[in-house]
């Protein structure tokens, strides 16, 4: 083959080349292709050799996985200078999934760092073939996102108007330039489209081969036919791998097995938890139509008909998700190998009649074949991508959801980066492996859920969804009290939480059966919940929060946390502290409240999805001292919330002590008795700026204080209330969380946090070089919150977050959070916005810039008048006396 | 067998004659339903005397049409299932369970069903039994027969344990774990009478055989079956002083049943059959289809060496009466039966009987009714006979029915239904296109009509349910149509047995797993 030179000689000896050359992405002669990507070319070259060269004793990176995947974090390593580096395939490169999938690249993506994996993705197959000389069957199509509905086409809408901010180009239009675009489509039924002109097909085992030619251009050494049995670690770090052709010392290990690599994980000495499971996955190929199908044509999705069409060889190849998929490989890897998989017309039926009812005229053209291609999910359908927390060195990518080859270029850029920088260069939490755990590990749930995972890619995603399947797998002792009274709960990290408390007497049914983009029904059940939180007194049970506790017999613990934590932790015994955790970079790798216990012990409180990252990141920095101890107590207390102005009366009465803010500031925590129950920490803060009292509670009290709660509450009108309503005060309060506007990219000064940075000590904490550069520098990016004007709340559509925000006309930044306060009686968005850069270099913001602009929200592309504010409303906070740290805000630096 | 069924549905499908000799009455323990007294005015007792009703499908007999839920209700009210676990800790189980149902034609039904598993000794019975001239004797087959058989395949020592522990007062370890639907009731008020007489017999055995000795499945059979006709009989003659269990036995007696019996021990199937049910073997073949094999035969005048052996086993001067229009004596379908001591009996011994009986009796006509050309009695008896068969992996579930079934179904049928049902859709010969054309059209049409073939097999969890949707609803293409289910069900209670006859069903699932895999007895 030409392109032999390409191969790093070092790694492949010259009698192996035509092996691989021929094999990538390709079968054995002889055997029935299953795969749909012939290419003669290859197949003419076959040749089989009995003498596969040695594995080398150590490199510094192993792959595990030749699928499109793995040879993209090679390719990525390779490209940012790694060396040593060395991808294990056990079949043949690109054999698995990458073989069988459809080859679309769409940038049609639930969320916005997936649509910029996509999006870079597809540039790089786009150039591959001029910088390998491989041939990829890339053809920019262009895709047509089909609506049947209005709901429909809304959602079309959000993920233009997403799109929009990104700078990939897309154009929301009518049923009839749909069929101006392809030939085939019936239009009757539509609403509208959404065109993405950048879409873009492509053959995936010519990509992968393409991708692991340009790798081991680069030194990155390829080898078939090696299975990894497990990976040896010590003390916490990867040592090894075992395959079954002899170990590999390395440093570093990525698991890119893609359906195997649950059970991959599942191998290593000390378990790795990568929570996917694999589905079938059906397609069809027809052959070429009497009047052959134009490679050109867009690719069309017709997510309400649950299919997806794009041209293939004149004719098409169609396949969709559908409501009832087919878990396999829940026993794992045992006789059923993909290669063997069965098509199964009976379970195609809904789909061959939604494409035909969409192409009417394909019923004249003749099958090819069915063909079952398994993908695997994840449990909230968002890839798995990172470090894995127990162990340095391990990282994971896989679990695409069906998207595989639309990420596989993306995925591995951002991986490759995190291996080499520590970090991406964009925030990936949403797909960081750490925001599972064990938890999530078990084989039911996985099971279950997929089977939800895998029709909700098409399904219509509306604002708080959640999700039906694998639930009530964490609760709160109070949990059945909680049901019997009328709650509806949502789910984080497994922990069951209250939305709202349905009233007696309402209509349940109806209430949990509408979803809407518009005013959802429980808007006034919130609304008496939140009225409720103002003039008298609400519980929240909010025992999901994350809590550990960092003890030492010295000043250990306090000087973690005074490196880790960009607040000063060094106040007195019963001190609460709010503060971020900051990486390098100044950015959010944590926010948490901490109070510190007693002089050596500190309770940490983060939030519930930190239950496995903040884990990772106290531990990752903790020095190997036996006197230092840190634990997760999550499991042993129950928090209650008690909001409202009369909290402090229903708890005084419960404990005989005065709660009063004379007696009990704002901020502080206190081991007291409530009822008959002692050891109670008992601490002045509510997560919403509103007053009352969380209340830690050893669990086993926990049904105790609540009925005691409930009973001596009564005179003051206490009632039950939920997440949602806790959402709409922290937000009109303009309060940040974690993981939804705080990300590893975000610095306190951005968020007019500056008041929890310890400037005004010397002590070195972690990112505090970042931050007094930008405090020099100026913030460039700035959170604020926006109030919507002339937006009707019954008519209108809701913001929800990712909403672009204009200013005089311009974009300048997306909301994270929403949500409407009772208070204002306006909606309230949360975001962030900066300053267009002035000859490249980004601009800092000023006062000037948020105080006068007009500010507009693009909810689904209508615009929305919005006034923006640095500081929320002085109003809404009650006559209470605070804290000087609630009160001072951040001294804007305008510089 | 298809052409003679054709001609009976023109008339009262009764299998006597002149019907019942007891009404059943409502605070009977076997009368759960209310019941109404049609049968005693019910005069012209000779077929030719009987008007041709129209056809069974004729349109104007139905006012109102019952709901596909309505139906399933119906359907499904008797519905019974049970599952064997694989290995119970001492065995593997070459039964993976059963699926039973019935359907009432009678009102109440005059069929019966049984299972349950034997703890002395190993194996499973089973067993569908169809009363005539009543319920009672069905009924108390139903309870009865089992205990007969349990205790003929008991070893010497475990009767003699038995025998000391009732002897002692101690208690008995039980004998039989019974599978019941709640509607299999039992009679609670004869049950002391029952234990005597099966005590009766267990003594008799002890004493008839020697330590270390116990009866093969096929003697058991046989034995258990005859010996329970003549308690029946015996029962009757000697009366009750209690004048309720008196009547009860008389009723017993004088109505009769047929039975169908299956014991299942590994990979052994003993069939005991009496009577005109049936026990077919749905076999699967190589190619994945279903094919019936039969383990009785129905003793009626269908079957020649039946009625050879009647005729041959009274003087020839009775030749043509003893069988006349297909029954005995001109009157009793099924040719061999357990009670119906009519026909059994000396017409002294059954005047007898019926004047010292209670005065219930008397207000009967049909009491004193004697059958015509009854001249040397016995002209019925309730020996069955005994098919074995070792079960093969092929062999994937044995269907045992009630005439109900059989004479609306064929057996070839039944196989393939409930075959086709229990492999499922997963066994469904797979479609593949291979090298044909078929066009996109053209597969859906298919897949349409694969898919509302298999919606009508997951309507039903119980596969007796599902045969007797097929039995009751099929149409004249011999495809379930809600049409005819409907008009079937909706029909009044006393045209309903114009049309159809009680139908019981247990269709037990081998474990192919198990079967043909166990080493041979020893």
């Amino acid at each position: 083959m030409h392109c032999s030179c390409v191969w790093s000689s070092r790694a492949l000896s010259p009698a192996l080349l035509p092996r691989l050359l021929s094999h990538a992405g390709c079968w054995a002669p002889g055997t029935r292709p299953r795969g749909i990507w012939s290419s003669p070319r290859r197949l003419a070259s076959a040749v089989e050799t009995t003498q596969p060269i040695p594995l080398p004793s150590q490199a510094r990176v192993v792959i595990c996985g030749g699928g499109i995947v793995g040879t993209s974090v090679a390719y990525h390593l390779a490209k940012l200078g790694w060396t040593e580096i060395v991808l294990l395939e056990q079949g043949r490169l690109g054999a698995g999934t990458t073989r069988l999938c459809a080859g679309i690249v769409s940038v049609a993506k639930p969320i916005s760092i997936e649509c910029k994996m996509a999006d870079y993705s597809n540039s790089l197959y786009e150039h591959l073939e001029e910088e390998t000389g491989v041939k990829t069957g890339y053809v920019k199509t262009g895709s047509l996102c089909l609506a049947q509905n209005q709901d429909r086409f809304l959602s079309l809408k959000r993920l233009a108007s997403r799109l929009n901010v990104m700078g990939i180009p897309c154009n929301v239009i009518k049923p009839k330039e749909v069929s101006k675009l392809h030939p085939l489509v019936n239009i009757h039924d539509l609403v509208g489209a959404l065109h993405l002109p950048g879409d873009a097909v492509v053959s995936p085992p010519d990509v992968n081969h393409a991708l692991a030619t340009a790798a081991a251009g680069h030194g990155v050494q390829i080898h078939e036919r090696t299975t990894v049995n497990h990976v040896m670690m010590e003390k916490g770090h990867v040592t090894a791998v075992e395959t079954d052709r002899g170990a590999i010392e390395c440093e570093y290990f990525v698991n890119c097995a893609g359906q195997w690599a649950y059970e991959l994980g599942q191998a290593s000495e000390t378990k790795v938890s990568v929570p996917l499971h694999g589905c079938e996955h059906f397609y069809l190929l027809s052959k070429p139509l009497p009047e052959p199908l134009q490679p050109s044509t867009p690719v069309v999705m017709d997510m309400d008909g649950r299919i997806y069409v794009r041209a293939w060889q004149g004719g098409v190849l169609s396949g969709g998700f559908e409501k009832n998929p087919k878990p396999i490989f829940t026993e794992g890897r045992n006789q059923l190998e993909i290669q063997t998989m069965q098509e199964d017309w009976d379970h195609f039926e809904p789909m061959l009649s939604a494409l035909l009812r969409r192409m009417p005229e394909l019923e004249v053209c003749e099958i090819q074949q069915l063909v079952n291609c398994p993908e695997s999910f994840t449990p909230d359908m968002r890839c798995l991508m990172g470090e894995t927390p127990g162990v340095h060195g391990y990282f994971v990518l896989a679990g695409m959801n069906a998207s595989g080859l639309a990420f596989a270029g993306g995925a591995g850029k951002y991986l490759a980066e995190w291996m080499t920088y520590g970090y991406p260069t964009a925030n990936v939490w949403p797909l960081d492996i750490k925001r599972f755990g064990n938890l999530q590990s078990s084989r039911t749930f996985l099971r279950h859920r997929v089977m939800e995972v895998m029709p909700l890619l098409y399904n219509l995603k509306v604002p708080r969804w959640d999700f039906q399947t694998g639930r009530q797998l964490r609760t709160s002792p109070l949990y059945d009290r909680l049901d019997t009274q009328g709650a509806r709960w949502m789910e984080k990290h497994g922990f069951e939480r209250a939305k709202y408390f349905i009233p007696a007497g309402k209509d349940l049914l109806s209430l949990d059966a509408s979803k809407t983009f518009y005013k959802p029904d429980w808007f006034d059940i919130v609304g008496a919940e939140v009225k409720c939180c103002k003039e008298a007194v609400c519980v929240i049970d909010m025992s999901s929060f994350t809590k550990f506790e960092l003890t030492s017999t010295d000043d250990q613990a306090l000087a973690l946390l005074q490196h880790l934590c960009a607040n000063d932790l060094d106040v007195p015994v019963g001190h609460i502290v709010h503060t971020g955790m900051l990486n390098e970079r100044g950015g959010y790798e944590n926010d948490c409240s901490v109070v510190r216990v007693k002089k050596n012990s500190f309770f940490i409180i983060s939030p519930t999805d930190q239950q496995v990252h903040c884990w990772s990141w106290l531990k990752k920095h903790m020095p190997d001292d036996p006197q230092l101890h840190l634990e997760d107590v999550s499991w042993k207390y129950t928090a209650l919330n008690l909001i409202g102005p009369r909290a402090m009366d229903v708890l005084g009465e419960l404990s005989y002590v005065s709660m009063t803010p004379e007696h009990f500031p704002s901020l502080f925590c206190k081991e007291m008795s409530v009822g008959y129950a002692n050891g109670i920490r008992v601490m002045s803060m509510t997560h919403t700026g509103e007053p009352g009292f969380m209340l830690y509670i050893p669990i086993e009290y926990a049904l105790h204080v609540y009925n005691e709660v409930m009973s001596v509450g009564q005179k003051y009108g206490i009632r039950n209330a939920g997440y949602y309503a806790l959402r709409s005060l922290r937000i009109e309060k303009f309060f940040a969380f974690w993981g939804q506007d705080l990300d590893p990219f975000t610095t306190p000064l951005e968020c007019g946090r500056e008041f929890r940075v310890k400037f005004d000590t010397d002590i070195d904490f972690l990112g505090r070089a970042s931050l007094l550069h930008q405090r020099q520098e100026g913030v460039s990016r700035r959170f604020i919150m926006l109030v919507l004007e002339d937006h009707d709340t019954e008519l209108d559509l809701w913001p929800w977050w990712g909403e672009p925000i204009y200013r005089n006309g311009e974009l300048c930044g997306t909301t994270t959070s929403s949500a409407y306060s009772y208070t204002l009686e306006r909606h309230v968005c949360l975001g962030f916005v900066s300053p267009p850069s002035l000859d490249g270099s980004p601009a800092a913001v000023t006062p000037d810039f948020i105080n006068r602009g007009d500010y507009e929200v693009d909810i689904a592309g209508q615009r929305y008048p919005a006034k923006a504010k640095l500081y929320p409303f002085s109003s809404l906070f009650a006559q209470q006396r605070r804290r000087k740290d609630e009160m001072e805000l951040s001294n804007f630096q305008g510089k | 067998m298809p052409v003679t069924s054709q001609l009976f549905r023109g008339f009262p499908r009764a299998k006597l004659w002149g019907s019942s000799l007891f009404p059943c009455q409502r605070q009977l323990p076997c009368c759960p339903t209310s019941h109404r007294p049609t049968s005693s005015q019910l005069h012209p007792i000779w077929p030719t005397a009987m008007p041709v009703r129209g056809y069974r499908r004729s349109p104007d007999l139905h006012s109102y049409n019952l709901t596909p839920p309505q139906v399933n209700s119906i359907l499904k009210a008797n519905e019974y299932s049970f599952k064997v676990p694989e290995f119970d800790g001492k065995n593997v189980s070459s039964v993976m369970g059963f699926d039973s149902n019935q359907l009432p034609a009678n009102a109440p039904i005059e069929d019966r069903r049984s299972a349950a598993t034997c703890l002395q000794t190993r194996g499973m019975l089973l067993g569908v039994f169809d009363g005539h001239a009543g319920c009672a004797c069905a009924q108390a087959l139903s309870e009865r027969l089992f205990y007969y058989v349990a205790m003929s395949l008991m070893p010497h020592e475990t009767l003699c344990e038995l025998e000391a522990a009732v002897e002692a007062g101690r208690p008995l370890s039980p004998i039989l774990q019974w599978h019941k639907h709640p509607n299999d009731y039992f009679t609670r008020e004869a049950q002391t009478m029952y234990f005597n007489s099966l005590r009766t017999y267990w003594q008799e055995l002890i004493d008839l055989s020697s330590p270390g000795e116990s009866l093969g499945p096929r003697e058991a059979l046989l034995s258990a079956f005859k010996r329970l006709d003549s308690d029946l009989s015996l029962e009757a003659q000697v009366g009750d002083a209690n004048s309720f269990l008196h009547y009860w036995v008389l009723r017993v007696a004088f109505s009769g049943a047929t039975a169908c019996v299956a014991h299942i021990d590994g990979s052994d199937l003993y069939v005991a059959n009496t009577g005109d049910g049936r026990a077919v073997l749905g076999v699967q073949e190589e190619d994945g289809s279903f094919s019936a094999h039969t383990l009785s035969n129905d003793h009626n005048a269908q079957n020649e060496n039946e009625v050879a052996r009647i005729q041959g086993e009274h003087p020839p001067s009775e030749k043509k009466t003893v069988v006349r229009q297909d029954r005995l004596l001109g009157l009793l379908m099924p040719f061999r039966a357990f009670g119906d001591v009519k026909f059994k009996w000396s017409i002294d011994l059954q005047r007898g009987v019926l004047e010292s009986g209670p005065d219930q009796l008397h207000d009967n006509e049909h009491t004193k009714f004697i059958p015509p050309n009854y001249h040397t009695p016995p002209y019925l008896t309730a020996e069955p006979e005994i098919t074995h068969h070792r079960l093969r992996p092929q062999d994937r579930f044995l269907v045992l029915g009630t005439d109900g079934l059989w004479e609306t179904l064929h057996r070839q049928e039944v196989v393939r239904i409930v075959g086709e049902y229990l492999t499922g859709v997963h066994q469904r010969q797979p479609l593949t296109v291979g090298g044909y054309h078929v066009t996109l059209g053209q597969m859906q049409g298919l897949l349409a009509e694969r898919k509302a073939r298999a919606s009508l097999a997951f309507q039903d969890q119980n596969a007796a349910t599902h045969l007797i949707r097929h039995a009751v609803g099929n149409n004249e293409f011999g495809a379930v149509d809600h049409e005819t289910l409907s008009k079937m069900l909706s029909l009044p209670e006393e045209l309903a047995r114009m049309y159809r006859d009680d139908i019981t069903i247990i269709i037990t699932q081998f474990n192919p797993h198990v079967v043909g895999h166990q080493g041979t007895w020893t």
